[in-house]
This record gives structure tokens, sequence and C-alpha cells, in this order.
């Protein structure tokens, strides 16, 4: 996206915006956390994609004889009330739950962005017309929203991306807007708009690179939050279904034999945790590096 | 200030209006209507026409939005599609467990969060605040399913001492509800206590290195009477906002825990109902939950006002 901001002017300019993601993250690496938050969710991307060759067993197939075994050295986390290795389902849990959040949060990123700077840029009555519809929005628990949309549609995981896309987005929406209201107050906005540049242009080439970056960690803060949105509602019955290997599902699933076979639940908590954790931590990083203050923030 | 208040109510107003139009026109939506919905693959015959019927549906999608509308201001929902009784029957005693189990989780939650709040931000990256600020992090993140599974597992199961799941009807004594309540009252009030505490903290430091604060210190006042006098108020207004935001969450969560603990409540109500595709049931609960954030956000704003004297002034256009 930097780059193609960049595309119409020098090569010389158009090293710049690497360099800065280089910067960033050296920056976002040197905190401690961020360091953890980059480490856990760099750990959780890889594991998602090489659970084939990290899980001992198909996570699917289920064995009478071999249910509710405890963690062995056959089965490193046990097995659950069907007799499935809880590793090779753990390993596979994630799948699903990070391709549709970051699915979702990318259309959010796109759609709340663009929006929010056009509204920011624009101004006037449809702005505060917008604004007064996003307020509106907001005052509806996320849950509810979810769980509404959900029971129209009857639910499922592909059903869940733009639902999820829409609704965080309008989150985004708010947040493009003021950055994109204070960038347009600078001098260099005013020059633009006296220099007789098109509003388009000036949404391009002036305003959208200075706000990138608190739109970017945004979407990377509400990344998480739909990481935790997506769980709710596998767990609830709305997201993951069956025959697909989710943690959301496997602790609901699994949360009636607790007393038996903790570990069957144990396991896809502490990973689900650890990643909205990683995922968490890594945002806050990378606000505090490109200087966006977080402190308040509500998961809505 | 008069003049402030009636504003934020017209606010609250048109905001009601506002969501209400969303839950109406999110069903409206659908292909079809609630009656083919519900019934499915028997939607035909005399069973359509009876229950288009009684749900009212040869009316105009308008006229039946003002009627629900109006309907619901009076206190009549309608009626449930799968129970066949008037809605406002259904939610009775329902909408009373999660109003107290909420209720207990905020009364417990927002008074220890202050609490919690002041002491981190007075005691700013010290060992204390860490910890605190630590813990808060780790319960704002943690889904609430999972500290709830987490905490079935160690009181419940581990050591016995609460009961994992409500096995009491909805229609129970408030009395007999009580035990049941104290573990989801804890999971509640405990991501509730991170937000407002986190906001507490914020707000505390904010004031601790404002102007007027460096000003009342080089006055020579003394510390108590600064941290009193002139932060604790001021500190204050923020987490009053947050409070408001912190409800809409809970209204969320309880949904959540009370599924994990089979509560009898509303939000185990809507979830039933929406397992059921009873879509008047699923909108009615929609609304009162509405109804119930719009509220509660329109009395923060109120207060929030009366604590903040740079509020009073009808020059700040909401």
């Amino acid at each position: 996206m930097t780059d193609a901001v960049a595309t119409d002017s020098a090569p010389a300019r158009r090293r710049r915006p690497r360099v800065r993601i280089n910067s960033t993250l050296r920056r976002v690496a040197s905190r401690p956390s961020g360091a953890i938050g980059l480490i856990l969710t760099i750990f959780f991307v890889l594991l998602a994609l090489f659970a084939p060759l990290v899980a001992p067993y198909d996570p699917a197939a289920f064995d009478p004889d071999l249910v509710h075994l405890p963690p062995s050295a056959m089965h490193l986390m046990g097995t659950d009330s069907l007799g499935r290795d809880v590793l090779s389902r753990v390993a596979f849990g994630g799948r699903l739950a990070l391709v549709v959040t970051f699915c979702a949060a990318i259309i959010a990123l796109l759609w709340g962005g663009t929006a929010g700077i056009f509204f920011g840029v624009v101004g006037g009555r449809i702005d505060e017309f917008a604004m007064r519809i996003v307020d509106g929005f907001l005052a509806i628990p996320w849950l509810l929203f979810l769980l509404l949309m959900a029971s129209i549609t009857g639910g499922g995981a592909w059903i869940v991306i733009p639902i999820l896309g829409f609704f965080y987005g309008i989150a985004i929406i708010r947040v493009a807007r003021a950055a994109a209201l204070q960038i347009g107050a600078r001098d260099f906005v005013t020059a633009a708009k006296l220099r007789g540049e098109p509003r388009w242009s000036i949404i391009r080439t002036e305003v959208f690179p200075n706000v990138a970056d608190i739109i970017f960690v945004e979407g990377a803060m509400r990344w998480s939050w739909m990481l935790i949105a997506f769980a709710s509602l596998s767990f609830l019955g709305f997201g993951a279904t069956p025959p697909t290997v989710d943690w959301g599902l496997m602790i609901a699933n699994e949360r009636a034999f607790m007393a038996v076979a903790p570990w069957s639940v144990l396991w896809p908590c502490l990973a689900l945790s650890t990643l909205i954790i990683g995922i968490n931590l890594l945002a806050d990083a990378l606000g505090k590096a490109v200087g966006v203050d977080r402190a308040g923030d509500m998961p809505a | 200030m008069f003049k402030i208040i009636i504003r934020r109510m017209g606010f609250a107003f048109l905001t009601l209006i506002f969501v209400s139009g969303i839950v109406f026109i999110s069903v409206e939506a659908l292909p079809g209507n609630v009656c083919t919905a519900y019934l499915q693959r028997f939607a035909q015959g005399p069973r359509l026409e009876k229950c288009i019927e009684q749900q009212g549906l040869d009316r105009s999608s308008a006229v039946r939005f003002r009627d629900w509308l109006a309907g619901a201001v009076q206190g009549d929902l309608g009626v449930s599609l799968k129970r066949q009784k008037p809605i406002r029957e259904l939610v009775g005693e329902r909408l009373r467990n999660t109003v107290l189990l909420a209720g207990t989780s905020a009364a417990v939650g927002v008074p220890f969060a202050i609490v919690l709040g002041f002491w981190a931000g007075l005691r700013r990256d010290k060992r204390a605040d860490l910890a605190i600020s630590g813990i808060a992090m780790l319960a704002m993140t943690i889904p609430e399913f999972v500290t709830a599974s987490l905490l079935i597992f160690i009181f419940a199961i581990w050591l016995n001492w609460l009961p994992a799941v409500t096995i009491v009807p909805p229609s129970a004594s408030v009395l007999d509800i009580l035990p049941n309540i104290i573990l989801p009252a804890i999971v509640l009030s405990l991501v509730m206590t991170a937000h407002i505490m986190r906001m507490t903290r914020t707000a505390v430091i904010d004031i601790l290195t404002s102007d007027f604060v460096e000003m009342a210190r080089l006055k020579g006042v003394p510390e108590r009477r600064i941290i009193w006098r002139h932060v604790a108020p001021s500190a204050l207004i923020p987490t009053v906002n947050v409070i408001a935001l912190t409800v809409a969450w809970l209204l969320s969560g309880v949904v959540v825990i009370e599924q994990v603990f089979n509560y009898p409540g509303m939000g185990t109500l809507m979830l039933q109902a929406i397992y059921d595709r009873d879509l008047p049931l699923v909108q009615a609960i929609a609304l009162i939950f509405s109804f119930i954030y719009v509220g509660v956000n329109l009395l923060a704003d109120i207060s929030a006002a009366l604590l903040d004297p740079r509020l009073r002034t009808s020059r700040r256009v909401y």
C-alpha cells in the first residue's frame, strides 16, 4: 500500500517506506513486551502453516479405545472425549480462526480506513451525519450484533468474515477520521489545497501516508479482538462448525468432561489465550513504536 | 445544565430509534420472513397462514416497525414463535436474573477497579503497579469463556467450593440463585475491573503530571490533600465514561458467561431463541439489551456533566 503511494515519484522516495517498516519492526522488538508479542504471533502463524508437519496424528481420527487418555509419550497432550489426539487438534485448531479474522481485519481496515479518511477530509454535513450513524452502530453491544447477524444468516465461518469486517470497520472509521481531521488542518495540506490539487490527490499523497500508521495499528488491535469475537462465536456454535478443528469449538465440546480430562480443555484454552495476548502485545508495541497512544481502549 | 441533559436525552432517544431500526431492518432484509425462517420446509398451507396472522405479517414493514416500537415501549414485545407465549412472560424473570448477575458484578467490580486504578496510578511503574497492570492486561485479552472455564476448573472441580453450573429454574427466588451467581460474577467483574482500572490509572497519571497539581505541590499543599482534593475528583470523570462503555461490554460478556454457567438469564434465552430460529424473540431481546445500554449511557453522560464543571455549559455540542 505504501508502495502505491510512492510509485509515481523518484526511486529515491520509493525506498523510504521500506526502511521505515524495518526500523519500526526493530523498535517493536526492542521492547520486551513487543518482542514477546512478535515471537508469539510468528509462532502461531508458523504453527498454523505447518500444522500437518507438527501434528503426530490425524486431528479428526477418533478411536473409542483411546478416550480421555492422560498426557503420555504417545499422546503428549492426552486425548479427548472421542479419543482424538489433543496435540494434533491444538496444532490445527488455530488455522480457521487466523484465516477468518485476518481476512476480516483486512476488510475492516480497507473499508473503515477509506471511509474514515473520506469523512475526515470532506467534513461538513456528510461527515456529521455519518458520525451519528457510526455512534449508533457503536451503541450496539458487539456480541449482540454478531449474534443477530448469525441468527439471520445461520452463522458459519465464511459468513462471519464480512460480518466481522463490516462491524469492526465501523470503529476504524472513527479512528481514521480523527487522524485525517488532524492531518487535514496541517499547513502542508492547506498548501496542497492552495496549489489547486484535486481532493483525491490530496487524500492519496498528503493525508493517507500520514494516517496509515495509525489506521494500521488500529487494525492490528482489532485483529486481536476479532479473534476473541470469533472464538466466542465458535464457542456458542455460530463460528466454526464441527468437522473443522477449532480451539473455541474444542473448548465448547470438551467442557463437559473437564472433571475427567481437563487437558482436553486446558490446552486449547492456553493456545487461544497466548495467541490473543501475543497479537495484543504486538499491536500495543506497534502503536508505541509509531507514537499512537492506546490507553483506555475497549474491545468493542 | 438543564439544556445539556435535554440534549443528551434527545440524543439517547435518536440512538434508540436507530438501534431498533437496525434490529428490525436486519430481519426484514431476510429473503422470506420470520415465519418462513422458522417453519423452514413446513412453511406452507394453514401453518404458514396461521403464523403470518399471529405475527401480523400482512401489514406493511413501516406499520409493523411502528407497532413493534410502540408495543415495546408499553411492554408488549410480541409473541414467541417456538414457545407460543407472549415474549413479555418469557423475559420477565430472566431479565431479573440477568440484572441480578450484571448488577452484582458491577457493584463489586466498579469500586474495586477505582481503588485499584488509584493505587496503581499513584505507584506508577513500581512493583505493585506492574503486577496490577499485568493482571489487568491478561484479564482483558483472555476470552471470557476461557477465563470462566479456568475458574470452573479451579473452584468447582479442583477445590470443589462452588457449583460449576446453575441448576435452578428461571423463576427461583433470589436467595436460591445467589450461590450460583458467585463464579459468573467473579468472571464478569474481573474483566470489567481490568478495563475500568486501566482507565482510572491513566487518568490519575495524567492528572498527577498536570500543571495544577504541580502548582499545588509548589504551594506546599500536603500530598494527602492533593490526592483527595485535586486528583480524585478529576480522575473520576473519565472513569464514569468508561463505566458506561463497560456496560456495553458487560451486556456482551453476560451472554457468553450465562451460556458457560447455564445461568437462566436473557443471554441463554437469546441463544436458545437463535438455535430455535425464533426471530421475534431474538429481536425483542436485542431491543431490551439496547434499551439498557442506551439508558446506562445516558446516566453516565449526565453524571459526568454533574461531576465536571467544564461540561456544564450548553456550548458543548454533542
